[in-house]
Parts: C-alpha cells; structure tokens; sequence
C-alpha cells in the first residue's frame, strides 16, 4: 500500500471525536413520530382483526412435582375453542438438547422445553396453551382445564438457605482469573480492612411491552413470525432446529421492541408455543403473554458476595477478595461476571476471586442490563467505600490513589481509559469539594444529606456483523442489518452513520432491521451493537463509495477518469474533486448515465482480533449521587445525580444522554426499589404485577445530569464507539449506599435499601 | 376472566332488581379494582351492573350542615372540588396520596369505599387464602408480609385495607348513606369496614345488594391544623406502609379535639377514640404526640418482614401531629 492510499484511507475514516454533518449531533429519533403516533407496530399489534387464532398459556401453580391428570373437556366444549396443548398432546419435536440452545443459552445443561414433560420445575412454569377463536374466550376456557398434581414438598428457592449446596460452575461463561498474589496473608498484614456481606435479591426485566408473538401460516406452510425478540436470528434458527424447519419456512420480523433490557435475548416460551400452534393446526396463531407471567422466565439472579479488602496504612490496596455466590436453575448453569470486575477496577497486587453457582427451583437466570457487572461492582463500591472511611480519606481520593493503570486481570494495558477524567470533570460537577467529611453533619429540616461516589464499568466489544447497501438511481439509500433497535435508537443512529459515510442527506437513507432475510448481526445485546453493526454499516457504505466511484470513472468525459477514489469526496449526494468542489456528479447523474437502476453491495466486518487482543476495552463511569433520607422515617430520595462517562465516540449525544438516563434511573430503581419477592414456603415470586413490582416514578426522579467525557480510542472499533446501554446503570446503586452512609452514619449492604433498613 | 354479561341502569331499584337474576352478579363504578381482581380470577362474577348512570354524581351542602359526596363522583373530581378542598383539606391531601392520576379519574367514592383488602396471596389464586377461599388458610401468615396488618389482625387474615380517603374519612367521622333492599340506612364510618376475625371474605357490613349513594361529612371545622402523611416505598403509585390522618383543634398551644386514623396497618382504617381522648387538653407537644402513639398501637403485633410498621407507625404519628399542630413547617 503506497504512502498516499494509506493517507486516503484514513482521510475517510471518521476522524476521533469529530463531529460531522450527522456525527455527535443530537438528532431526534427518526422513528419517533411512527412511535408517537401508534404507527410503530410490536409483536402483538400485526394482524389484528384477521380470524387469528389466539392462544392463552397456563401456568403452573406449585413449583416442583408432577402432573398427574389433566382435564380438558370442560374448555373444549366451548364453541369456539380449538384444542388445548398439554404435555399429553404435543408431538414429538427435536431430541438433543443442542436444538434448544439458542444463541444466549448457558454452555451445558438441558434448555427447559415447554409441555414436553409431566415434571414441574418451577413455578408458573407453562404447562398448556389453550387456543381458541379470540383471546378472552382462550383466557376463559383456561380457566377450565383443571390439573392434578403430585406436590414435591422440598423446596429450595432461597438463595440464603441452600449456600451449602454452591458449587463451582462446570462452564464459567467468564472465567474467573486465578489468584494473584497472596490475598490472604496480605490481609492480615493490612493496616485497614473491610469484611462483608452484600446480597441482593431477584429482580425482573418487566419491559412495558409483554411478551408476545404473532404467526402468519401461509401458502406452503410457510411462517411469517412477528416476535418480541433481541434478535430475529436466534429466533429463528431456535425455531428452524427445535421444529426441524428450513431457512425458508420460518421468516422472523421484529420491527420494535417495547424494552427488551435482556429478557428477549433468549427466545421466550411463547414463541415455541405459538409456532407449535400454528404447524399443528395450519392456522395463524398469536400468543401474548400476562404481566403474571412475565415473571415466569429469566430474572437477573440474587447473589451474596463476601468481601475482604485490605488497606495499607498509607492507603494503597493490598488485598482484595471476593468470593459469591450466586443462583441458577436445577437444568442449566446461568453464569455471568461478577467477580472479576473485583481484580480489574484498581491497582491491587494480592486478589482472591471465587464464583459458585446454587442450582434452586428456579427458571434459569437470564442477562439483565450489565449482567453481573451492575452486580458485582455494587458490592466492590460499597467495600471501597467503606475502606476509604476506614482509612480516613476521602472516597474518591481513595479511587484515585488505587486507580488502576491496566488490567492486571489479563495483564494488559486498556485500549483507552478515561476514567480519571470522569471523577475528575464528574466531582467539579456535582461540587464534591464542598463535600464535609463527616458523615451525618449535614442536615436540612427533618432531611439528613449524604453525598457518594462510585465507579461504574462495562466491556466494549465489537462483535462480526454484516451489512447491505442498495442505492438506486433516485439517489435514495437502504442499508439493511438483522439487528434490533430495542428501543436504543438503533434505527437512527445507523441512519446517521450511514448519511455521515457516503454523504447523503439522512431524510435520503432507510435503515432496515428486525427482519431475519436481513444481513447477519449477533444478538441485540453486550452494549455492542453501535461497535458492531456501527462498524458494519460503515464498511458497507464505504464499499458503496468505492463501486459508485468506480462507475462514475467509467461514465464517458467522467470528471474522474485520471483520479484516484481518495482525491475525492462524497457529500450532498455528490461525487467531487477535493481539488475543486465545482467539479462533481451527483449520485443520480452516475446511476442514470451508467444507465444502472441501482448499485447493491454486501460486506461483513469482523473485529481486528489480532490487534484488539493485546488490549483490555471497557467503558468507565464516575457516578455522583445525593440523597436526602428522613431522619425520623427512613424514606430517601436521590435528589441529584451526575454521572460522568468515558465511552470513547459518541455518535448521537441526545439517544446517547437518554441511554445513560435510564439507565441511571434504574440505578435508582435498583438501589431504592427493585425487588421481586419470593415465598419460600411456595416457591414462587409473590409481587408479580407492576403495582407491587416497583420501579420508580416520575416522582421518585429529579436532577440527573451527564457527562460524556472525551475518549479517543482507535482500537476497539473503526467508529472508536463504546457503546452505552450499560454503562449507565452500574455504579449507581453504590454510589447510593455511599451516599446513604455518608447522610446517616448507617451502611446499608443489601438492595433495595427500603426504609426499614435505617428506622 | 370468566364469561359475564353486561347491563346499565339508570335507578337503584332497576340495579337491585338485576341482582336476582344472576348466580353471582356485581355492580360496577369505575372498575378500577373489580377489573384487576377479574383478570386475576379472584372475582369472578357472571353479570356485572354498570350503576355508574345513578344520579349519586354531585357534591352538595348536607342537611346536617356539612357536605355530602356523591357515591359515583371521581376521587379526582372530589379531590379537587373547592368545597372540598376548603373545608375538608385533609380529605383532599388523602385523596391525593392515593393511586395515580389515572387512577382517580376512573375511581369514584364509593368504588374507593369498596376496594377490596390487599394482600399478595388474596391477588394470587394458585395459593390459599382465607379472604378468596374460606378455611383454605392464611399464606400470608409465615409467607411474605411486608405490606400486610399490623393491627385487628386474626389468624384466619392479616390483610390490609389500602384506601387512602378512607383514612381521612374515618377520621373526619364521615357517615356512609346506602340503600338496599331494605331501604336506607347510614351507616358511621368506623362501622362501615370490619376486622377479618373469622370471616375474612367480608370487608365491611353491607348487605348483599346493597349500594352506596353518597358520604356525609359533619360540619366540623379540621382546616387548620391538620395532615395526611403517607409512608411508601416510592413517591407515588404504591399503597402505604403506614399512613396517618391527623386532625386537630387547638387553642393556645393546647389540643382543644384532635383526630388520628392509620392507614396501612389494618383491615379497616384504624381509627384510635382513646388517643384521641388522650389529646384532648394536652400541649401539643412531643412527649404528647408520643403517648397518644403508644396508646394507638398497644396490642400492635407484627408478622416477621412487616414488624418494622409498629416503630414506623409511632414516628409517623408523631411526625404527622407535629405537623399538623404547626410545629413543623410541612413538607
């Protein structure tokens, strides 16, 4: 490659931290008004009013043992009502336990495979789909299968009472590193310490959007699928294997998601209900699942972690170890990171890592938003915390004297890391000099004050993705990925990407997702997709540039014919010479001269493993949090949060702001609310609606501010994006607790912090 | 939710006589609890008689002097109404505590009235429940507890009621106007709901078909020394861990009458004459607050996860007399 293509190339990648036309501005979401005004459509909302058939799921009452008898014919005499599938009934369907491991599924293990068995595993587990001419005759005629049961009465639900069971996971999705040093012996050795418990419980996605899933059966048994999903291709290839379909049977859509925050990562159990429907019964079926019942799968699981921090007199860490333990189901090892984060976060030369699994009456655990990593930094932010007043200095100075300058997990130095100046610019924010030091000295009214801090920190992975371009001769773009917009703005960040790249107007490109014929991507998921599908778009869209270029060449009297593809530029839907702008052709004028109705191009974009394996790529955040707690009554509230964060590019500062926002809200939701709660004596999670469910309320929500602090990072991704539907949660139930103690002297370990916890 | 059919009358008569027809027949106003409790299987009625086109719809001067609100007028409407507002602050505050925005358009008073108890295994049916099923027993009892009574509670139910107006109204000394079958009756307000004892099922004392026409409030003067203060585990949209109306008389310094009702902590608001009494003739004061707060929560018996609500409660109390005497500025 000679000296000047390689100027050429990099002139025409997006130059870090430069804004464009597109890039870092903050556009408003281009499927806003389709949202606002009901034109966005979800999973339930196709094909209403066309003689679909509607299936109602009933879930079991008792959480371990057998069904011995089912009655059906009450439900079947009434008019209208189809058939009723039980474990009785369902025909025979895949065999191996691969062909119902979806793309999320735990390594091992045997995937639940709903009415396949006369085995109760769990409870509200689905043991019959009722189908019938309209929803509300199914959701009556469901109340009139009657079931008999053969009651396990040993239970073991509770994550606190079965610790005796832990053992070590056969398969650890994220190996936990080996020791480092002696832990042990540096602990004793330690002039300050910390030794403590953290546990939290179970808590539920509850997306506002049910669960739910529309199948069309058409000509040549052919299934059009719309599904509520994080990704139409596991969908679909879970489907093509557990029913034995092929590419062409069985087409997934999913335009929209109502939230997904995980839970649509594996395919939920309405899907495999309504497609059996439908092949057996040759009809459209639809399925939706209740509120109750969204509390019957995946839930982000209860863990407790004991740790043990060692300090020196001087205040440098010497000793870090955590040891959890946390839950999965009695069929599959539900593993996530919590503990590593432990030996990452701070320069530390002695850590003891250790994750066991409790296998309980559960449905497996399912990634929720910064799985395990929300989980296991609140605890370490918590010990911090409490080490640094042990010490005698102030928290974040704390943070600073032990800030880790690589990873000593993987003993390798981060791709970028500017966390230092998000305490930095996130402390001159909220005003933490003005913080007093001594916890519940400052009081207003019947309101004890609390400042906290705490870290936050997420991966950065690029994942492979593909991508397609058509431009027609209108000079209109289409760019197509099988990815999903969950609500992250999806939809338009990749309209900017794309409008930036081959310089188009954004009102010129069409963004397509959601749709199993699309181009390949991975899972919605992992905070990746704007470095994955991001990069994807990008490369396609310069590979359009070069064919386009190439055409125009060609054209007789071409502007072009002695010049190279870097000694122009694509703006304004225009090819131009850098030298002299006034020499051009639209992209039209090369279409319609080349006499070509449209150029196509289809690229995929793999990660530069080679070079991003000799880096350690996250994303960091500063969380500033206050709250005010009554002295008297115990209630909080967080008043103010700033929340500073290092994400390297941020491609669209308004969708990026709302992902921290909420996730930042339910940080709040985490510390204060969330919490699903479980009767041990049943074995069964008892709040199942969103009345009891809490998440906050606008009210419960005030002042949050964000930073995005600059980060220029040319090794994580073409675009040096971080992605941020993570990050923006992580910390910020810590920084809580923090604040929590420094406002009453009390030291709260277990979440939700309710009330009673400080009366 | 079973099968049910659907009609709306427009005079009591016409709703009373559509009971007789039916094996297990309900009226509905808003619908605002009827409906969940439908969809979760828990009421299951075959006919539902819409009454919302009864003419109980206006919030009038009482002959006794005070005011009267109609049974079929919205918590929101009545909530905002200047009359109310003006002479009945308190009520106002309690409506305004309770449920969402939504919530209160649809609701109306005598629906609020009417709300079923709250309890997470009375909303389950997959587990016993005395209230849902008699004698099937009480999950809640050993189960999860942290929301339910502290107070009245029986070994058969521990439910709690979770209206908010209905604190300020017992506490206001509020009468409940009802026709029935049998004509009219009112009915004082602390007799209108009902501890669980050993019939659970029942939430308050009306007879079978009987229908709320509207509420009477006495002509008392509460507008300047009172509070509302619900506590919850989120600012709004979640039923009280404890709430307390408090309403109060003063003359220099001294309590001439006060008024103190809990909700959140019983079947029934709990509405303690002997704290009150205890009040009277008191400097409003701490120490006062406090006594009248021991004395409202003697036999309070705590079930595991909701036992913190007996300290909570006495704190509660003392916040909300403290507040409501003016000793505080409110919050």
């Amino acid at each position: 490659m000679s000296l000047l293509q390689k100027v050429g190339v990099s002139a025409e990648n997006l130059e870090p931290q430069e804004t464009g036309k597109y890039i870092g501005k903050p556009i408003s979401r281009v499927d806003g008004r389709a949202k606002v005004t009901g034109n966005a459509k979800y999973a339930a909302e196709f094909n209403v009013g066309t003689g679909i058939l509607h299936g109602f799921v009933i879930s079991s009452p008792i959480a371990k043992g057998k069904i011995t008898a089912v009655n059906i014919r009450q439900a079947l005499s009434q008019k209208g009502v189809l058939t009723v599938f039980t474990h009785l009934n369902v025909p025979g369907l895949a065999w191996f336990d691969r062909s119902y491991r979806d793309q999320d599924a735990p390594p091992g293990g045997s995937p639940f495979r709903p009415l396949q068995s006369d085995e109760i595993l769990f409870s509200q587990q689905p043991i019959a789909l009722v189908v019938a001419e309209t929803f509300e005759l199914a959701r009556y005629a469901a109340t009139l299968v009657h079931f008999e049961y053969e009651v396990k009465e040993e239970l073991s639900v509770g994550l606190e009472q079965n610790l005796d069971k832990a053992k070590k996971p056969e398969k650890h999705r994220f190996p936990v590193p080996k020791p480092r040093g002696d832990a042990e012996k540096a602990l004793k050795e330690s002039a300050f310490t910390v030794e403590e418990d953290y546990y939290h419980g179970y808590e539920h996605h509850n997306p506002m959007e049910m669960f739910a899933s529309t199948v069309i059966y058409g000509d040549d048994d052919r299934l059009t699928i719309y599904d509520k999903t994080q990704g139409v291709l596991n969908s679909q290839s879970y489907i093509k294997s557990v029913f034995g379909l092929s590419d062409d049977k069985a087409r997934v859509i999913s335009p929209f998601m109502g939230g997904g925050f995980g839970s649509g990562l594996r395919p939920q159990y309405q899907l495999y209900m309504a497609v059996l429907a439908s092949l057996e019964l040759k009809r459209s079926v639809k399925v939706v699942l209740t509120r109750q019942q969204m509390f019957s799968f995946g839930h982000r699981p209860a863990t407790l972690q004991k740790i043990a921090l060692g300090a020196s007199a001087d205040g440098k860490l010497q000793a870090i170890i955590n040891k959890c333990v946390s839950e999965t189901s009695t069929f599959e090892e539900y593993t996530e990171n919590i503990v590593n984060w432990s030996g990452q976060m701070y320069q530390c030369d002695n850590v003891l890592l250790d994750h066991q699994l409790v296998p309980l009456d559960l449905y497996t655990p399912l990634d929720m938003r910064a799985p395990g990593g929300v989980t296991g930094m609140y605890a370490l932010e918590i010990a911090i915390d409490e080490l640094a007043v042990k010490a005698g200095i102030d928290p974040l100075e704390f943070r600073l004297m032990n800030y880790a300058e690589k990873d000593q997990n993987l003993d390798k130095p981060f791709s970028s890391k500017e966390l230092r100046e998000c305490y930095r610019q996130g402390a001159e924010r909220f005003g933490w000099s003005k913080r007093n030091p001594q916890a519940g000295a400052t009081v207003e009214g019947n309101n004890l004050v609390g400042w906290g801090v705490a870290t936050g920190c997420w991966e950065a992975n690029q994942m492979p993705s593909r991508a397609k371009a058509m431009l027609s001769a209108d000079g209109k773009l289409t760019v197509g990925c099988a990815t999903a917009d969950i609500g992250t703005g999806t939809y338009t960040v990749m309209t900017q990407i794309a409008a930036e790249v081959l310089g188009v107007a954004m009102e010129d490109v069409l963004f397509k997702l959601g749709d199993s014929v699309l181009p390949m991507s991975p899972l919605q998921g992992g905070s990746w997709t704007m470095a994955t599908v991001g990069s994807a778009v990008k490369l396609v869209c310069d590979d359009m540039k070069t064919k386009l270029f190439k055409l125009a060449k060609q054209l007789e009297n071409s502007p072009f014919s002695n010049i190279k593809e870097e000694d122009v530029i694509f703006s304004d839907s225009r090819i131009q010479l850098k030298a002299d702008t006034q020499k051009y052709l639209t992209f039209s004028e090369v279409l319609q001269k080349s006499e070509v109705n449209y150029l196509e191009t289809d690229t995929t974009s793999l990660p530069n493993m080679l070079e991003q394996n000799k880096y350690s790529r996250f994303t960091h955040s500063a969380v500033f949090v206050e709250v005010k707690v009554d002295k008297d009554l115990g209630t909080v509230h967080v008043t103010r949060v700033v929340d500073a964060v290092a994400a390297g590019r941020i491609i669209n500062t308004k969708t990026a702001r709302s992902q921290i926002l909420g996730g930042v809200v339910w940080g709040i939701s985490m510390a204060l609310h969330e919490d699903t709660v479980m009767d041990n004596n049943f074995g069964r999670f008892m709040n199942h609606n969103l009345a009891e469910y809490h998440v906050p309320v606008n009210a419960d929500i005030k002042d949050i501010d964000v930073i995005f602090v600059e980060e220029h990072d040319d090794i994580v991704n073409p675009l040096g994006v971080k992605g941020l539907g993570e990050i923006g949660i992580v910390g910020v139930a810590a920084a809580v607790s923090n604040a929590i103690y420094h406002a009453t002297g009390k030291r709260l370990r277990n979440l939700p912090m309710q009330l009673d916890q400080l009366l | 939710m079973n099968k049910f059919t659907f009609v709306r009358v427009d005079s009591p008569d016409a709703a009373i006589a559509e009971l007789d027809e039916h094996y297990s027949p309900k009226f509905i106003a808003g619908g605002t609890n009827l409906l969940d409790l439908m969809k979760e299987n828990v009421e299951c009625p075959d006919h539902l008689i819409d009454i919302n086109h009864l003419a109980f719809n206006k919030i009038e001067d009482s002959p006794g002097g005070g005011l009267r609100l109609g049974a079929l007028v919205t918590n929101a409407d009545t909530a905002w109404n200047q009359e109310v507002e003006k002479r009945y602050p308190l009520l106002s505050q309690a409506i305004l505590a309770g449920a969402s925005p939504q919530l209160r358009n649809m609701a109306t008073n005598g629906g609020n009235l009417m709300q079923r108890t709250r309890c997470y295994y009375f909303y389950d049916t997959a587990t016993p429940c005395n209230k849902r099923e008699p004698g099937s027993g009480c999950s809640a009892i050993g189960g999860y507890n942290r929301i339910l009574g502290i107070l009245g509670t029986s070994e058969q139910c521990i439910a709690t009621h979770p209206s908010d107006m209905c604190v300020a109204l017992a506490a206001l000394g509020a009468t409940v106007n009802v026709t029935g079958k049998n004509g009219n009756r009112i009915i004082p307000f602390a007799d209108f709901h009902r501890l669980p004892g050993d019939r659970p099922d029942l939430d308050n004392t009306l007879d079978a078909g009987d229908i709320v026409t509207s509420i009477d409030l006495p002509n008392e003067d509460f507008t300047s020394y009172y509070k509302y203060l619900k506590i919850r585990d989120r600012a709004s949209y979640a039923f009280a861990l404890v709430s307390v109306a408090a309403a109060l008389k003063m003359e220099d310094g001294k309590i001439k009458e006060a008024r103190l009702a809990l909700g959140g902590v019983a079947h029934k608001p709990w509405r303690s004459n002997e704290a009150e009494v205890l009040l009277a003739g008191n400097t409003a004061n701490k120490d006062s607050f406090e006594k009248a707060a021991d004395v409202i929560l003697q036999g309070a018996k705590g079930y595991g996860d909701n036992t913190f609500k007996i300290e909570l409660a006495k704190r509660a109390i003392v916040r909300a007399l403290t507040e409501a005497a003016g000793l505080e500025e409110q919050a």
